[in-house]
């Protein structure tokens, strides 16, 4: 019984651990454009939690109008300086 | 099934190696499908490690003493959830806890990150597996969990008393998910590093196993802290033992990293501190693990020691504290900041004192927490240092976080003007110093300066919360016209990091302010009673009522009933009880009930003003006569029985058991029918109770910012062109997951 335990477990270790390899001519390559979407979607949702995040400090009167308006106008211009790049990046 | 769990410990370790060198072969060579097989590895290596664990759990659960872990930490008498959890008693039991562990978080970190950060993951992975390489290398090597015995006993040692408390079944588990949660920010680090992606993304996909890491280390800690408090019989918390040193560094450390890399993901500073903190919090977290398990340093809370696991615990250390400075070094030029520091009057000026403080925190206690080693590698003799040692670095630096945790809330990122800083501050400023005012007025501030500050900077602290949950509250109220409680709780739905931070630093305030009170104002004595006698402390007179007695066949228990009252009027009635489990002598069948592990079972009466905190400690002393008399008669009714025939034996041992329980039962009953004075241990202690709560707040906070937040509500009409919001900031962005003017903004 103990050896059919292990045999069992091995026998499904294996399988799962070699199923990309099994696999891997019909593979496709790295995906390198895939990853720098991923990034630049990290770094968008940053920005805007940042966006928010100024606009929650004006709103509970952490942050004068004029700092805002122009943390606001940087952040925003950082925003689509990243959506540029990842428009440019789904493209092509 | 033991023979199942030693060759799965090898396919574990074989898993590991091989995870390893296909994570590596898949980066160098760009081989995904290596890469994606050792992921695949670390998934069958938890799943291994689940089934060694179940395993070994189920005998400890059935007491099968042919497993010499079992027969050593457990026995039939352990109650069925010690049993349960008597595993991570033990070395071997633990170190596989570790392993499992680290599997678990690793494929859950790794299953999450399958799309992402590719160039990362391989080397992430790598570190992954070399750490599950050596801690189930020792598991094979050195503390094999399912060695047997081909004699095994009757009957088990039995379970450290001391640890038959129901904490100790989550506490350890907590502290060791702490840790090996670190180390996947950790390895994601040292991937980033090696990679050379040294941006903010290796922080996106670990920040909530660094957060995760954090509540479950201070759970841990907490639980660690409820344990002492109630069972170890010395009255206090915390007693600065290196084993609760070990927790608390990486816990700061992981508390100054959770800040510091908010810092990075929103201005893309701070790389080089943020890579060395993550680092340095990993070693710190091996660190622990070695001074638990190798007893290296004394300490109350290492029930285990193993010599043979130092010299490989140091190289693992060496291993990553020299590889950690080394990438750093290396990397140095792609870790420069992207942006400077605004003004010194922003939020990140303040995360960034308030990381030097906490990392000079952790560097004064690891300081102090080593320096017995030390003075030993120096001197030749082993110096030891206590709290005294702690408190003069300590404190003032605790009293700097607590400020700092409430000025971060009311302060805006970059920058603030001088006109806003007075309206934030203005509230939690007045609330601060009228507490101060208040305390001095009716206690005079002549002693105990730095608890008073405490007190006026923890109610600075919860003012600010206050102001900042009521103002985001009213903020929502007026754009959403809902009523101020739901306002509230759709502003924390919404911001769950934000808000859940701040729940967080109250909870941490308010447990400071419960340790302060209690450290500072507490009173307590020792004091020799006979039943009907009384002894005053601190305005309350104790009364020692009567004493009790119990025998069964886990453990003598004796004890007292007291009463406690102030003023005339009766305040409480505690009972205490100080608990003797029979030790392995054979040869004093009756001594043997005396002279084994014992505990305290603490009288307490906790209130949210004061805790009425009482232990005893009885004598026993004039028992010894007649435990002695008493094994001088069992031992010759065994020997006598050793004389009779073969058929008859089993019957009269049978006989001579129960002579001998119910003698057992006559001297303990003796404790009470014949009550001699008992001493006991007496604290009256202001605000513990803040200690607990405090925590318990901290705790949800956490797991508020941990929450994921719903999934974004997508647009689905999407415009040609570029998003126009640049020209127009009043314009929402067109494939913003969540619309920057969207009206449920707060």
């Amino acid at each position: 019984m103990p050896y059919l335990i292990v045999l069992v477990v091995l026998a499904t270790a294996v399988y799962v651990i070699s199923a990309p390899l099994r696999s891997a001519s019909r593979e496709r390559e790295p995906d390198r454009g895939a990853n720098e979407v991923a990034e630049l979607e990290a770094a968008r949702d940053a920005k805007y939690r940042e966006i928010r995040d100024a606009e929650l400090d004006v709103r509970t009167g952490k942050l004068s109008d004029d700092d805002y308006h122009a943390i606001d106008r940087t952040l925003r211009s950082e925003a689509v300086d990243i959506l540029h790049r990842l428009d440019e990046v789904r493209e092509g | 099934m033991a023979a199942v769990g030693r060759v799965l410990l090898i396919l574990i370790s074989m898993s590991a190696i091989y995870g390893l060198g296909a994570s590596l072969y898949g980066a160098r060579r760009g081989r995904p499908e290596w890469v994606d097989s050792a992921r695949r590895a670390m998934y069958a290596l938890a799943g291994m490690t689940l089934i060694s664990f179940v395993i070994l759990d189920v005998a400890f659960i059935s007491s099968d003493f042919s497993y010499n872990i079992v027969a050593g930490g457990s026995s039939t008498t352990t109650p069925f959830f010690y049993r349960a959890a008597a595993i991570w008693s033990t070395q071997q039991g633990s170190l596989l806890l570790w392993v499992m562990l680290l599997s678990c978080w690793s494929s859950l970190a790794l299953f999450l990150t399958r799309r992402r950060v590719r160039e990362i993951v391989p080397y992430a992975q790598a570190v992954l597996f070399g750490l599950c390489i050596f801690f189930s290398g020792l598991t094979v090597l050195f503390a094999n969990p399912f060695s047997t015995s081909s004699t095994p006993p009757t009957e088990g040692a039995g379970l450290d008393p001391l640890l038959r408390h129901t904490t100790m079944m989550i506490h350890p588990p907590m502290l060791y998910s702490g840790y090996t949660l670190l180390l996947v920010p950790f390895a994601f680090a040292v991937g980033a590093l090696v990679s050379g992606r040294v941006g903010a993304e290796w922080i996106h996909v670990t920040r909530r196993f660094a957060l995760a890491a954090w509540l479950c280390l201070g759970i841990g800690i907490l639980l660690g802290a409820r344990w002492s408090y109630t069972e170890l019989g010395w009255g206090g918390y915390w007693a600065w033992d290196p084993v609760e040193n070990a927790a608390l560094m990486p816990w700061l450390c992981a508390t100054a990293f959770i800040h510091s890399i908010m810092i990075q993901e929103k201005r893309g500073m701070l790389k080089v501190w943020n890579a060395s903190l993550i680092l340095a919090t990993g070693c710190l977290a091996i660190i622990g693990t070695f001074l638990v398990r190798s007893g290296i340093l004394s300490s109350i809370h290492a029930f285990v020691s193993d010599p043979t696991l130092n010299i490989s615990f140091v190289a693992l250390i060496m291993v990553m504290v020299i590889g950690s400075i080394a990438l750093v070094v290396w990397r140095r030029d792609g870790l420069t900041s992207d942006a400077q520091l605004d003004s010194l009057f922003s939020r990140e000026a303040v995360f960034l004192f308030q990381n030097l403080i906490l990392v000079t925190l952790t560097a004064v206690i690891f300081w102090v927490t080593f320096f017995p080693l030390i003075s030993e590698a120096i001197t030749g003799t082993q110096v030891s240092v206590g709290p005294p040692a702690f408190r003069p670095f300590v404190v003032p630096l605790a009293l700097i976080v607590v400020l700092l945790s409430g000025v971060g809330p009311i302060i805006s990122w970059r920058r603030v003007t001088a006109a806003k800083l007075r309206r934030s501050f203005a509230f939690p400023v007045a609330v601060g110093l009228g507490t101060l005012a208040a305390l001095a007025l009716v206690s005079g501030v002549t002693r105990h300066l730095f608890a008073y500050l405490m007190f006026g900077f923890g109610a600075f602290v919860v003012a600010s919360v206050a102001q900042e949950f009521f103002r985001g509250a009213r903020a929502r109220r007026a754009m959403t016209a809902e009523q101020l409680p739901v306002a509230l709780v759709g502003l924390v739905r919404r911001n769950r990091r934000r808000y859940g931070g701040y729940l967080v630093h109250l909870g941490v305030a308010v447990a400071l302010v419960g340790v302060a009170a209690s450290t500072s104002f507490q009173h307590s004595r020792t004091a020799t009673l006979r039943p009907g006698q009384s002894v005053r402390e601190d305005g309350y007179t104790f009364t020692y009522v009567r004493a009790t007695a119990a025998a069964t066949a886990q453990k003598i228990s004796l004890g007292a009933v007291l009463s406690v009252s102030k003023g005339g009027h009766h305040v409480t009635t505690v009972q205490t009880s100080y608990g003797l489990y029979p030790s392995q002598d054979q040869t004093h069948q009756i001594g043997r009930f005396f002279n084994g592990s014992n505990e305290s079972r603490v009288g307490l009466d906790a209130g949210l003003t004061r805790d009425i905190w009482t232990v005893i400690n009885p004598n026993v002393t004039p028992l010894q006569s007649l435990i002695s008399r008493g094994d001088v008669l069992v031992a010759r009714a065994l020997r006598q029985d050793q004389r009779l025939p073969a058929a008859q034996r089993s019957k009269q041992v049978d006989v001579i058991f129960q002579l001998r329980d119910l003698l057992i039962q006559e001297l303990t009953q003796r404790f009470v029918s014949h009550p001699w004075p008992a001493q006991f241990l007496l604290i009256v202690s202001p605000l513990v109770t803040w200690l607990w709560i405090g925590a318990i707040i901290a705790a949800l906070g956490g797991l508020i910012a941990l929450w994921p937040l719903p999934p974004p509500r997508r647009r689905t009409r999407r415009m040609g062109g570029p998003p126009p919001f640049s020209a127009a900031p009043s314009v929402p962005p067109i494939d913003s997951p969540q619309p920057l003017r969207e009206p449920e903004l707060v």
